[in-house]
């Protein structure tokens, strides 16, 4: 039996929506299931946030409390990170995280698809992220913000200096999508070919009783890949906090 | 046919990143823990940076993953 790892990862039209939407310079485009399941996690995350503190009780039920959790999780993340004036982006950050963290929790249901195991929306969400904080910084202290890519240093320091913080700087999108995608992609990969090894030995005859050590495993493997879901959201907005911060405050902090 | 397991043997070379990907955790978590064994107190404010170095460290043994599949599906 022949399974191919990389086939969960294939961008393709869902069922009955075999024709293009609309055509854009000719490009087709087409609901595919990539587009199904960001708009499954935006609307289930709005709504769960939403009706969670609608009734807004003194004693909160376990929903509301998850709610208020995230809220102040990610407020306490931006206050500790970028300080009091970085928590004028709290919408930015935290709409941010809990999009990337409901993608990569809706991915680990068996059978859907990880929105964030693909560079193009990854790297949208990173591009966005580094224009936040060039506008952020352009706006804030004008032409001083190119500040930030000049060190103190001494003068012959800085000819090396400032191609090595420019490098670093515009490697950021980059560096920041790569680590959410390729975590995603090789997490579901490995789970596959473990899955691969499932049923190659539970075909196999005798030897089917075997099939359950990677079984086991891939338990194993589902509760690390929780808790690199639930890592790579946090790293993702605890990054653009700490960009924001640079942005915000130059070197001051340093 | 030499391109192609050309091909498979690069794809597994670039793999080989992931070895300074693993020392690199290690020794995060290493380092964070004999650090929080001997002051515990300032274990708990410490998190954050852990979790940085941990995800940065991953990040550059991702890219020679990345580097593998781009050898493998790319070209």
């Amino acid at each position: 039996m022949n399974l191919n790892p990389m086939e969960q990862f294939a961008v393709k039209p869902i069922l009955g929506m075999d024709k293009p939407l609309l055509t854009i310079a000719g490009h087709p485009i087409y609901f595919t299931n990539q587009a199904l399941l960001m708009v499954i996690v935006a609307i289930a995350s709005a709504l769960f946030l939403t009706l969670a503190v609608k009734p807004n009780r003194l004693v909160p039920t376990r929903g509301q409390s998850m709610a208020e959790m995230s809220y102040e999780f990610v407020a306490n993340m931006i206050h500790s990170a970028t300080g009091e004036d970085g928590l004028k982006f709290f919408p930015f950050i935290f709409t941010l995280f809990i999009f990337v963290l409901c993608s990569n929790f809706f991915g680990m249901v068996p059978g859907s698809f990880t929105v964030t195991s693909q560079i193009a929306v990854t790297f949208a969400l990173a591009c966005l992220v580094i224009l936040l904080v060039i506008v952020t910084g352009f706006m804030k202290h004008g032409i001083g913000f190119l500040k930030l890519f000049v060190p103190h240093a001494p003068w012959y320091l800085l000819i090396l200096l400032v191609p090595i913080e420019l490098i670093s700087f515009f490697t950021r999108p980059i560096s920041l999508s790569v680590r959410l995608f390729a975590n995603m992609l090789a997490g579901h990969t490995m789970l596959a070919v473990f899955g691969g090894f499932v049923v190659a030995l539970g075909t196999a005859g005798s030897l089917a009783p075997l099939a359950i050590a990677p079984m086991l495993l891939i338990v194993a493997i589902m509760l690390l890949e929780l808790l690199v879901a639930f890592l790579q959201a946090y790293v993702f907005a605890i990054l653009t906090c700490i960009y924001l911060n640079e942005a915000l405050h130059l070197h001051d902090h340093h | 046919m030499e391109v192609a397991a050309a091909k498979m043997i690069g794809a597994g070379l670039a793999c080989i990143a992931l070895v300074g990907a693993g020392i690199g955790i290690g020794n995060v978590f290493g380092s964070y823990l004999s650090g929080a064994l001997r002051n515990p107190g300032a274990a708990a404010t410490q998190t954050t940076n852990l979790l940085l170095g941990f995800a940065l460290c991953e990040a550059t043994g991702l890219f020679g993953l990345v580097i593998a599949l781009l050898i493998l599906f790319a070209f």
